[in-house]
């Protein structure tokens, strides 16, 4: 994010107050408190407490319905877009609230990225779809700009591939191009965070491998949090795991332990294929 | 008798009866065609479109005026009916998709859309052309405006409906305003089908007479001025259908082929603009 961008947001003074740690010691950068959530008179998410570590991949897991992907549409606010649908309690990124009255939810999002299951690309070139995000953001000469989405296009391993055809519709590119295209679009603005709303679950296995070895790229300058149906996945790619089921949250520890040792008996049948 | 013969039977009956009922009413679509056709296509030659109306008793004419008139009146209310139309449609397909007042704009909509037109004629005859002194061609234009406008809200507000949510949340997660969110994603994805349907619009306009029977009238000579009345296809075809004179019968059957082939090529053209397309 520029110097320009960031001025408007509420980030805690450098070297003022220290930055809240979780249990595990790590550095949290969004902190879930009393979060319930409503579509219309359903209550979807019951009581949520959870710290979300940065630098580090965070899985959701549970079966359809749990909630997982109302969480993670509440870290980026696109709930908003829907006038029935609602939310209160805390969400603190880097200590402020994002569902306060007062956030300008066009900053949040540009610092909270998100990839949705079923990629999208735009009705534009290659080159416009990743500029896209940009332009509303920063304003970058044209050789900025170019230098821009180079950048996006080969951390998202993307690159090689679409490096003569720029100028060619966002639509002509395979299943897995184009979520990695819509990857690309999410990292050209340079957020701080960024959702995965089950990213593979519509892709063949290959891209599939290709999408999760790039999650284990990005980690080093990203918070991730992914929703996935796919436990075996959450073990290969996450460093933490939280266990939801009809809203609640069940467990929430490193994958690890998750997976091997749970501290809960739901956790344990999930896991165990006695229900899904 | 066996049921499978029984079954066979009525399978037979019901498969003639369709095709019976098909083909009688495409005997009478061609039958159409081909009286249009035979009636009008020696008539229509250069100067069909070089030559102005013919006054009474005069020989030989063309219709010109006639076909410049109806070409300025139709591009008039293009120009104000679609903006509305396009707007409209915008706003129920993306503020109002499930509002109260959203309701009542598509069902009044729907009415204008099967009204009569000449209920339209006598009203834009009432604002426009007692209050204003004189038909003319403007008021003409509003009229065929008042029908183009439901045509246009509701294929805009259908195509871009047609656009999925998710890539309105793709573009918004990516911190782009509402206005951003329609201009250059929604409204672009849907462009071809919204421009489709100011075509369909246009085809709908093409032969509409009863509103210019009030508003515009008719115009023998040739005229640029929309201030007063203006010449037009569809009035000219019916004057001179009813006339005595037979270069007149000629021009109206060319007058009417003319329009027929005018519909059948927009309609066409919003075909081939609409099939899917090979990316």
């Amino acid at each position: 994010m520029t110097e320009q961008a960031m001025t408007e947001q509420a980030t805690p003074p450098a070297g003022g107050t220290p930055a809240p740690r979780d249990e595990a010691g790590e550095k949290v950068k969004i902190a879930v408190r009393n979060l319930d959530f409503f579509y219309g008179d359903f209550q979807a998410l019951k009581n949520i407490d959870m710290d979300i570590p940065e630098g580090k991949v965070t899985a959701f897991i549970g079966p359809s319905g749990c909630g997982k992907s109302t969480v993670l549409r509440v870290f980026n606010r696109i709930y908003n877009l829907y006038p029935r649908q609602r939310a209160s309690g805390e969400v603190l990124l880097d200590g402020k609230n994002i569902l306060d009255d007062d956030v300008d939810i066009n900053m949040l999002r540009a610092r909270v990225g998100m990839v949705f299951q079923k990629p999208t690309p735009f009705p534009m070139s290659i080159f416009d779809n990743i500029a896209f995000g940009v332009k509303l953001h920063e304003r970058l000469s044209a050789a900025q700009m170019e230098e821009r989405v180079e950048w996006a296009l080969r951390k998202a391993a993307l690159w090689d591939e679409v490096k003569d055809i720029l100028k060619r519709s966002g639509s002509a590119l395979s299943g897995g191009q184009q979520q990695r295209l819509c990857i690309a679009r999410a990292i050209a603005v340079k957020p701080e965070v960024l959702l995965l709303d089950e990213p593979t679950s519509a892709l063949d296995p290959i891209s599939t491998l290709k999408i999760e070895e790039l999650i284990n790229e990005l980690k080093e300058n990203y918070t991730i949090v992914i929703v996935t149906h796919n436990m075996q996945q959450a073990a290969r790619v996450s460093d933490y795991t939280a266990f939801m089921y009809l809203g609640e949250l069940v467990e929430f520890s490193d994958t690890a332990t998750l997976f091997t040792n749970p501290r809960e008996q739901r956790t344990q049948d999930y896991i165990t294929g006695r229900f899904g | 008798m066996h049921i499978r013969t029984r079954r066979k039977i009525i399978n037979a009956v019901n498969l003639t009866a369709s095709v019976l009922t098909t083909a009688l009413g495409l005997f009478f679509l061609a039958w159409l065609l081909w009286t249009l056709f035979a009636q009008g296509i020696a008539h229509i030659n250069g100067a069909l479109f070089t030559q102005d109306m013919p006054g009474p008793g005069s020989a030989g004419g063309g219709l010109r005026n006639a076909i410049v008139g109806s070409l300025l009146m139709t591009a008039v209310a293009v120009l104000i009916g679609a903006p509305l139309g396009i707007l409209a449609g915008i706003y129920l397909s993306e503020f109002g998709r499930h509002a109260r007042i959203s309701h009542l704009v598509r069902f009044i909509s729907d009415v204008l859309l099967s009204a009569p037109s000449i209920v339209i004629g006598v009203f834009v005859y009432e604002i426009m052309v007692a209050p204003l002194g004189g038909f003319s061609g403007w008021a003409g234009a509003v009229s065929l405006a008042i029908l183009v406008v439901p045509v246009v809200v509701r294929t805009t507000e259908n195509i871009m409906r047609l656009v999925p949510d998710a890539m309105r949340e793709a573009a918004a997660a990516l911190g782009a305003p509402r206005w951003k969110v329609i201009n250059a994603v929604v409204l672009r994805a849907a462009l071809s089908g919204v421009l489709t349907g100011v075509l369909l619009a246009v085809a709908r306009i093409a032969g509409e007479t009863a509103p210019l029977l009030f508003t515009a009238l008719n115009n023998q000579f040739f005229s640029l001025n929309m201030n007063g009345p203006m010449a037009n296809l569809p009035v000219t075809i019916f004057n001179f259908a009813m006339g005595p004179y037979d270069n007149w019968h000629d021009l109206a059957w060319a007058g009417a082929l003319l329009i027929t082939l005018a519909v059948l090529g927009l309609n066409i053209i919003t075909r081939v603009l609409l099939r899917p397309r090979r990316k």
